[in-house]
């Protein structure tokens, strides 16, 4: 595959490469530049060599005696060439390297923009490790030619100027050149081309032993419980030898190729040697000459490889590229309205919210049809419904993560969508299922950038029953949680998060099953506050439990989508049959186990009597 | 008890872990003494073209008439050389990589099968991002330095050495004044590999850091958009992200500053060569063809100079992955299989006896105390407690995940230490609460429970619990994917198909931690009575959080603050004082208020 489309992907691959030349144009330049007083010096050592050798060495030897002013002149024009070359080393590597890691870093943070920027619909339909790859992996495989570019462009100038030198000392030997250097470089190629797929596999293969490690560690209490072990290292066994042989594969074209890399230029010296011998008998050229393009063989071999390591970039380039432009294009965002909510009320009175006739669909399936119901000013709503019954999408369009495909969601008769950004935020909190928390102290997780006094972020606290354990850690509000949230359990992160929407005395309260890791006891006590402190706010809960349930003036039930019915709990027992199983099921349990448990024991009974008649 | 951590390192000196890792890798010993032979005659082949030049001038050139049949046969020589030791390095390049791989991945394999051998609390002392890896990375590294950096090293060391024994031949003062050049070099070049090797670790925490940052635009992207807060995330990110990047270019500064400093070096002796050497000519003590020669020598000098920050940088990586795995494998697993020495139970329904039983977790409180109780064969026990008193801990034990502090666990009489893993774990089966599920099918995961089921077999299973209904509902049934770590499904669905799976494995003793909790009361309850059924006969333990389950066992196990504090049928607990009461209270309030 690599190989078919080479012409098309060298193509995109230089167009990647002219992307961001024009974006760090300054840099590359001045790069450049450097890298090609490192070419040119590279070729000027082996002349200041040469002449040495012919200039000093050698009349030195023939004459007896030391032409002072030549040997100084040799020294000087020895040490001034590396001085040079070395700065232009150095200023190529750092170049290169701010270049590289610039365009890492602008890709990064555009990706990541764009993440925050694109809707929640568009982050449901992509992977999370994709997202995560796109900002970290391809981001670097982008702009990884960029290292060895500018050593590229100076390895070209160095070659133009070698070969200029060698025509000029000797055009025989310049052919031996001009046959050597070409084959080296195709040589090389060809070594990319072989190796490049292989690597990519090898690469591949310990990111799929990584990954099997990394499930079976996470699953060690499955593996441990079943006794899975020998199955476990089987599987992870065979991988580690697909790694193994492939990085073997890879080993084998690096041994092949390395050693012929290395052997050529020293074929092309002795080459030199043979064919300048001739030239010397013949009078064209002087031993000095035959010295310098000797030298030059020497030390081109190394860098015209730089050629290579560019042209097998560029592949992965390409891939890397392609997939964080991906990003870049997605279209699609909220779009704002102008009226800004919170300063027109201009208060923290509770909200009324309103769904009115609202479509919603994930790709084919719908979830929501047409539902229609709404929260007065200051009063608590429970969404009910079984497992899948669009509970927790609608959750997303009342806080507007999601925008309707037909309906609206109005608060205080504003349609969300007209409000400014932000304005949602400003006065609806939403407290959802699955908990998250930033790598962040616990002030800051709570307070998310709004200024708020301690006194207050302890006052939610309170209210979510999580003053206790956060006074427990040893830094209290400025202990940090970690990666997310991951020195806390389940319970507290859940109280942290409640806490986080009660600091911001929302309008509206959303909860989705916020509660749900902790314990009952705790539960009643965070519910029986938030009754006596939410009289300053709307409150819709999404609620299996009993207990959440009663808290709630009226409740909304939802099946298949749709709003089977609505009323207070007890209209709903009475008269809605759905509802009725959904929320009494371990109340019928245990009247209808006890005329089981009768069934049960007449069976027994009749079992012993068999027993007995076969015994 | 002590359980013990992981060892961060194996604290073992460098060398001592270099010797320790090769002798836990036989493959990579077997053949070493052939492939360093090989890299000895590829090496020979870099002082060919001083040879050849040295040659050329002083026979080949002798008296200004080249004389051509003998620079032709040198030449020819030479040449043969040439492909013969590029021969030595292709075969010396196949085995080092066979060898060190087929190492490597022995070691690799070891250290991921002793994972799984350590107990789960000293898994749990390690995050498993660093658990992982010890068996990937820290591998890895030791595999780039074997292949590239270790080869280097011998390269280098062959380089220099049959390098400066030409020299000598030729002139022992050129030599002198080319390792007087040379050495002041080496001795900074460890300094430069400190400075390099802090700032690829600042790297490498930076990183970390902008990962952690980027995850968190991805993973929080619903609670950032709920609470606007983009424009906060972004300039976290945009900070991790230049932090980042600032690292690196300072780690290629240094690298960038470095590397030339060999050619500025190799450029003073060559000028210090040709100033001594000229004087040394005069004198007759150096041909002007040697001379020539010790000018091509010296750039033998450069490539193994240039690379040895870098080396000597990889080198500290691989022996620090070195004592990282060998920390892992050095760990003992303090929770041991007695394996073929230990009791095979033989099938059928089983009782457990704690006999004052006592745990506490390494440095903490004891969070279980004098713990004695007997649960007869095909009794039906529901284990019930506030957060905190000893639930898990108890199932723990029972399961065998670790070993109590003091007294003894038995089953069927025999104390747990002494029966074989393969056989406990066949009988004894654990439904965590956390249903953790593997990315692949959910008939895939369901058989994890018996590897040899049958789909027919899996369906039946299914079936028996009651879910043949939710099966139908799923988009592919059996062959619907479950996602990593089984997040395509929700949470209640989870614990569905890890209940299966531990069904599926048929054990005599099914103890269920919390384990529907996730699930709708509809479910739950269709799910409790299936259970019923199929548990018939066998014993099953239940830590609960609901009353019904309390209600429905034979017997209710009360713990409190880590004692047990009452035990007894539902009917008679309810009416004593006590615990279990102001529990059974709390239950009925929350169902009811």
């Amino acid at each position: 595959m690599a190989s078919k489309v080479t012409s098309a992907v060298m193509r995109q691959g230089l167009r990647v490469l002219g992307v961001a030349i024009r974006t760090e144009k300054a840099v590359f330049a001045l790069a450049v530049l450097a890298s090609a007083v490192y070419g040119g010096m590279t070729v000027a050592s082996s002349w200041a060599l040469g002449w040495a050798t012919q200039h000093v060495l050698l009349p030195s030897f023939a004459q007896g005696r030391v032409a002072s002013g030549a040997l100084w002149t040799g020294v000087f024009l020895i040490i001034g060439t590396a001085l040079l070359k070395a700065f232009g080393v150095a200023g190529r590597r750092i170049l290169a390297g701010v270049m590289q890691y610039r365009m890492q870093a602008r890709s990064r943070r555009d990706v990541t923009r764009q993440y925050l920027r694109l809707p929640l619909s568009w982050h449901h339909r992509h992977p999370t490790g994709q997202l995560l790859s796109n900002a970290s992996a391809d981001a670097e495989a982008a702009w990884a030619p960029l290292a060895p570019l500018p050593m590229a462009v100076g390895v070209v100038v160095m070659l133009v100027t070698a070969a200029i030198a060698m025509i000029f000392t000797d055009l025989v030997l310049a052919v031996v050149g001009f046959l050597i250097f070409p084959a080296i470089a195709v040589l090389n190629l060809v070594y990319q081309r072989r190796l490049s797929p292989l690597a990519t596999r090898a690469q591949q293969l310990r990111a799929e032993v990584s990954e099997i490690a990394h499930e079976s560690f996470d699953g060690a209490l499955v593996v441990k419980t079943l006794g899975r072990e020998d199955l476990e290292t089987e599987r992870f066994l065979r991988r580690a030898h697909e790694l193994r042989d492939a990085n073997i594969a890879v080993g084998r074209v690096r041994g092949l190729f390395d050693p012929m890399l290395e052997a050529l230029p020293t074929i092309g010296v002795l080459a030199v040697l043979a064919v300048g011998a001739l030239r010397l008998s013949g009078g064209s050229i002087v031993v000095g000459d035959l010295i310098q393009v000797a030298y030059l063989f020497t030390l081109l071999a190394f860098p015209i490889r730089a050629l290579g390591w560019v042209l097998a970039e560029l592949p992965r380039s390409v891939v890397g590229w392609e997939r964080v432009q991906a990003v870049l294009e997605a279209t699609g965002s909220m779009e704002y309205g102008s009226v800004d909510h919170g300063a027109a009320t201009a208060s923290s009175a509770p909200a009324a919210l309103e769904v009115r006739g609202v479509s919603y669909r994930y790709g084919e399936a719908e979830v929501l049809h047409d539902v229609t119901f709404d929260v007065p000013a200051g009063r608590t709503v429970a969404l009910v419904g079984p497992t899948g019954s669009g509970k927790s999408t609608l959750v997303q369009l009342l806080v507007r993560l999601v925008d309707p495909d037909a309906g609206q969601v109005l608060l205080d008769g504003v349609d969300l969508r007209e409000l400014a950004y932000g304005g949602v935020a400003q006065s609806v909190a939403l407290v959802p299922q699955q908990t998250f928390l930033f790598d962040d102290t616990v002030r800051g997780n709570i307070a998310l950038g709004q200024e708020s006094a301690d006194e207050d972020v302890w006052d939610a606290l309170r209210l979510a029953q999580a003053d206790g354990f956060v006074a427990r850690l040893s830094d209290g509000l400025g202990a940090r949680v970690g990666e997310r949230g991951a020195t806390l359990s389940g319970g507290q992160r859940q109280r942290l998060a409640l806490a986080r929407a009660i600091v911001r005395r929302p309008r509206v309260l959303v909860l989705d099953d916020a509660t749900s890791s902790v314990d009952p006891q705790v539960e009643a006590r965070i519910l029986y506050g938030l009754r006596d402190a939410a009289e300053t706010s709307t409150v819709v809960v999404v609620a299996y439990r009993l207990a959440t349930i009663a808290l709630a003036d009226e409740v909304v039930y939802l099946d298949h989508g749709r709003v089977v019915d609505r009323g207070t709990h007890e209209e709903l027992l009475a008269r809605c049959q759905g509802y009725r199983n959904l929320v009494t099921a371990y109340e019928r349990e245990e009247a209808e186990r006890a005329a089981i448990d009768v069934l049960a024991e007449d069976e027994e009974v009749l079992a012993g009597e068999e027993e007995g008649v076969s015994a | 008890m002590t359980a013990q951590s992981i060892q961060r390192d194996s604290g073992r000196s460098a060398l001592d872990t270099i010797r320790h890792g090769l002798s836990l890798t036989p493959e990579f010993r077997k053949g070493l003494a052939g492939t360093l032979a090989l890299a000895v005659v590829a090496t020979v082949g870099k002082i060919i073209v001083p040879i050849a030049v040295q040659q050329t001038i002083d026979t080949g050139l002798k008296d200004g008439v080249p004389d051509l049949s003998y620079i032709t046969s040198a030449v020819l020589v030479c040449a043969a050389a040439v492909v013969l030791t590029a021969i030595a390095g292709y075969v010396m390049n196949v085995r080092l990589y066979k060898a060190t791989e087929s190492s490597l991945a022995t070691l690799r394999v070891r250290g991921f099968r002793h994972v799984h051998d350590l107990s789960v609390l000293t898994q749990n002392t390690e995050r498993r991002g660093a658990l992982v890896s010890r068996v990937t990375n820290d591998i890895d590294q030791i595999s780039t330095f074997m292949q590239w950096g270790g080869l280097m090293v011998i390269v280098a060391f062959g380089q220099l050495f049959v390098a400066t024994v030409l020299m000598f031949v030729y002139s022992w003062q050129l030599t002198l004044l080319v390792w007087a050049c040379f050495i002041p070099l080496m001795i900074a070049l460890p300094r430069f590999q400190r400075l390099l090797s802090r700032a690829y670790t600042v790297v490498r925490e930076r990183t970390g850091d902008m990962l952690a940052a980027i995850s968190e635009s991805v993973v929080g992207a619903a609670v950032i958009r709920a609470y606007a807060s983009e424009r906060r995330t972004a300039e976290r990110i945009g900070t991790a992200v230049n932090a980042n990047r600032s690292a690196q270019v300072r780690a290629q500064t240094i690298v960038g500053f470095v590397f030339p400093l060999t050619e500025i070096v190799a450029a003073v002796a060559i000028a210090g060569i040709v100033l001594l050497g000229v004087r040394l000519g005069l004198s007759g003590e150096i041909t002007q063809g040697e001379l020539v020669a010790f000018l091509f020598l010296v750039t033998l000098f450069v490539s193994p100079l240039q690379t040895a920050t870098e080396v000597l940088n990889e080198a500290q990586n691989a022996v620090a992955g070195w004592r990282r795995i060998l920390g892992v494998l050095d760990t003992p697993p303090d929770v041991a299989d007695p394996g073929e020495k230990g009791v095979e139970l033989p099938r059928g329904p089983i009782s457990v006896a704690f006999e004052d039983v006592h745990f506490s977790y390494p440095g903490g409180p004891p969070v279980l105390r004098e713990v004695t109780l007997v649960i007869p064969p095909r009794s039906r026990v529901a284990v019930v407690g506030e957060t905190g008193s000893g639930k898990t801990t108890f199932a723990k034990l029972l399961t065998r995940l670790m070993d109590p502090g003091s007294g003894r666990v038995t089953i069927d009489g025999h104390d747990l230490r002494h029966v074989r893993f393969s056989s406990l774990r066949e009988r004894i089966v654990m439904v965590p609460q956390d249903g953790f599920l593997f990315d692949g099918t959910l008939e895939e995961n369901v058989r994890y429970g018996k590897p040899s089921a049958a789909r027919e077999e899996i369906e039946l299973a299914l079936t028996e619990l009651g879910l043949a209904d939710w099966l139908e509902g799923l988009p592919a049934g059996l062959d619907t994917p479950v996602g990593q770590r089984g997040e395509s499904l929700s949470a209640g669905e989870r614990q569905l198909v890890a209940l299966a799976r531990a069904y599926l494995a048929d054990p005599d003793l099914l103890l269920l931690d919390e384990a529907t909790s996730a699930v709708d009361p509809a479910t739950e309850v269709r799910l409790a009575r299936a259970l019923e059924g199929v548990t018939r006969g066998r014993t099953a333990i239940s830590i609960a959080h609901r009353l019904s389950t309390a209600e429905n066992a034979d017997e209710v196990l009360v713990f409190d603050a880590g004692r047990l504090v009452q035990r007894g049928p539902h009917a008679d607990l309810v009416n004593e004082q006590g615990v279990y009461a102001d529990l059974h209270a709390s239950w009925i309030s929350a169902a009811h208020s």
